[in-house]
């Protein structure tokens, strides 16, 4: 409410602090201090009922062990470079694919057009896990390829399949103003796309992209059914050393969670980047 | 400034029936089996003014961007400078760098500032260096009288100020003629007189122009002819005076009248 005896200005009122915004902000804190202990005391409570023989002393050492003032890594460290290697190779890869199917499937080639289909429907419609088989027993003796390239393949044809989508989705957003206004200046389609259309469809296309590089990250663990001593394989082969199933499933998944939250708020940055300045 | 750059801002200076930069004959355009545009003719010399007008619908917009082939015709023959444009031709790209357009929703690219809206013809198609280009560009962009925005986003920009850039950037492929496809339209009334400036100044300069407008005090000023367009054909093609002052088709009467009712 305007106070009566107040002139009104064109200048902006100051920002008073209200007493019932801070209340509100503080019992927002108290809900969520109680739902945690309640949460922390139940796990605590479980772990107890279970008589689980916790040692977490022995963790570190799965990391890394200093013998004669030298650093020895260990397993999940081996294995988490193996997965980034793994993943990364593959990322590479899939965008790669998805770029080429998603053109061809835009093209007026009839070859493109069906192939990039078939590819899709066969890819999306059967398991990962029987294209991982696929790739390894009947790709690899043919091509000669080690179980890491077959991963890398099977992971990369996977993933691309939705790449391509989410990339031919982020193409086809841009609007036709701008594919008219290049042809209009005389740009060739080469420019055409990578200097105006793709740019542009780099804010539609990067938020799904990001998803599936998180979900390609994730499923790089099913390459372990063929032995890629990658993160996943490093955690069976310690458990089976160890016994400590619980203590490393959840370091491993740690390890995921980790790379996977600073992939996702690195590429929140980058998009506020490209947004910056132009609005 | 050097030479190279001069020259490019100069538009040629030729008799206004020296040769023809456009000959169309027989024109016809379908979209699925409607008829936008029906055994159309007519030519526009080197250094002409010609406003195209008519009702919505009429066919004009699809008249001008089936010379640039943004639209493929059916039948007939187009010819910008002399070579003739095909639906599906190859090398089409050499033929739209000699022909400027600027669009109704002036169609800027969002992502480039305005210097790079610019820029980008000359440098990918002409194979000019960056800093020439760059030289090229502001010079135009003063010539719209907007070069203090040159590092700006489009959004930034006034719809008018985003005109006078489009011009601008068609300019920068030194065409031989420039398309307008209703210019002003998408326009607040107070953007207008700006970018009608800068038209008028060009065609002072000598530009070939084919406007599809509604401003009949620019086609006034500046119009060597009114083609007047209605229902996919040409209905009449007179100079300017003569056009609004007495026109002589039924046609045209109506649509003036309207034009004038509000």
């Amino acid at each position: 409410m305007a106070a009566t005896d107040q002139t009104l200005t064109r200048e902006r009122p100051k920002a008073t602090i209200s007493l019932s915004q801070t209340a509100r902000t503080s019992l927002q804190v108290l809900q969520a201090i109680i739902i945690f202990s309640i949460l922390a005391w139940v796990s605590y409570r479980g772990a107890q009922a279970m008589e689980y023989n916790w040692q977490w002393y022995r963790v570190p050492r799965f990391f890394y062990r200093i013998i004669d003032g030298e650093i020895i890594w260990g397993p999940l460290v081996l294995g988490f470079i193996e997965t980034l290697r793994l993943a990364g190779v593959s990322i590479i890869f899939a965008v790669l694919i998805g770029f080429v199917t998603a053109f061809a499937r835009l093209s007026n080639s009839f070859a493109g057009k069906w192939i990039a289909t078939i590819y899709l429907e066969a890819i999306r419609n059967t398991p990962l896990l029987v294209q991982l088989f696929l790739f390894y027993f009947v790709l690899a003796p043919i091509f000669g390829m080690d179980r890491f390239w077959a991963g890398v393949l099977c992971l990369s044809f996977f993933e691309g399949s939705f790449a391509s989508e989410i990339i031919r989705g982020g193409i086809i957003g841009v609007s036709r103003d701008q594919y008219e206004a290049s042809d209009a200046i005389g740009l060739t389609p080469y420019d055409k796309y990578t200097k105006i259309i793709i740019p542009q469809s780099l804010p539609l296309i990067l938020p799904p992209l990001t998803g599936l590089i998180i979900s390609l990250i994730k499923h790089s663990a099913i390459v372990s059914v063929i032995a890629v001593s990658e993160l996943t394989t490093a955690g069976m082969n310690l458990i089976s050393e160890t016994f400590m199933a619980f203590e490393i499933w959840f370091i491993v998944a740690g390890i995921y969670l980790a790379l996977t939250v600073t992939l996702s708020a690195g590429v929140s940055l980058f998009e506020r980047q490209l947004e910056k300045g132009k609005h | 400034m050097n030479d190279k750059i001069t020259s490019a801002l100069k538009v040629p200076e030729t008799k206004a029936d020296d040769k023809p930069i456009v000959e169309v004959a027989g024109l016809c355009k379908w979209f699925g089996d409607f008829c936008a545009l029906f055994d159309i003719n007519f030519s526009v010399n080197s250094g002409e003014k010609v406003v195209v007008c008519g009702p919505s619908g009429s066919g004009k917009s699809t008249l001008i961007r089936c010379l640039n082939q943004l639209e493929e015709h059916q039948l007939g023959t187009i010819r910008i400078d002399g070579r003739e444009v095909k639906p599906g031709m190859k090398g089409i790209e050499e033929i739209r760098r000699d022909v400027g357009m600027v669009f109704q929703s002036f169609n800027l690219f969002p992502h480039l500032s305005v210097l790079d809206n610019l820029t980008i013809g000359p440098i990918r198609n002409r194979g000019m260096s960056k800093s020439e280009a760059a030289e090229m560009a502001m010079e135009l962009l003063d010539r719209v009288h907007i070069s203090e925005q040159a590092s700006k986003y489009p959004m930034q920009l006034s719809g008018g100020q985003q005109q006078r850039v489009a011009i601008a950037r068609a300019l920068c492929m030194r065409p031989k003629i420039m398309l307008f496809d209703e210019p002003t339209s998408a326009l607040d009334p107070e953007m207008i007189s700006g970018v009608l400036d800068v038209m008028v100044e060009l065609a002072e300069d000598g530009m070939t122009m084919l406007c599809v407008t509604h401003e009949m005090g620019f086609a006034r000023q500046v119009g060597d002819r009114v083609i007047f367009m209605d229902d996919a054909e040409i209905v009449e093609t007179a100079d300017p005076e003569s056009f609004f002052n007495n026109p002589e088709t039924e046609r045209a009467k109506i649509f003036l009248s309207q034009l004038l009712s509000h």
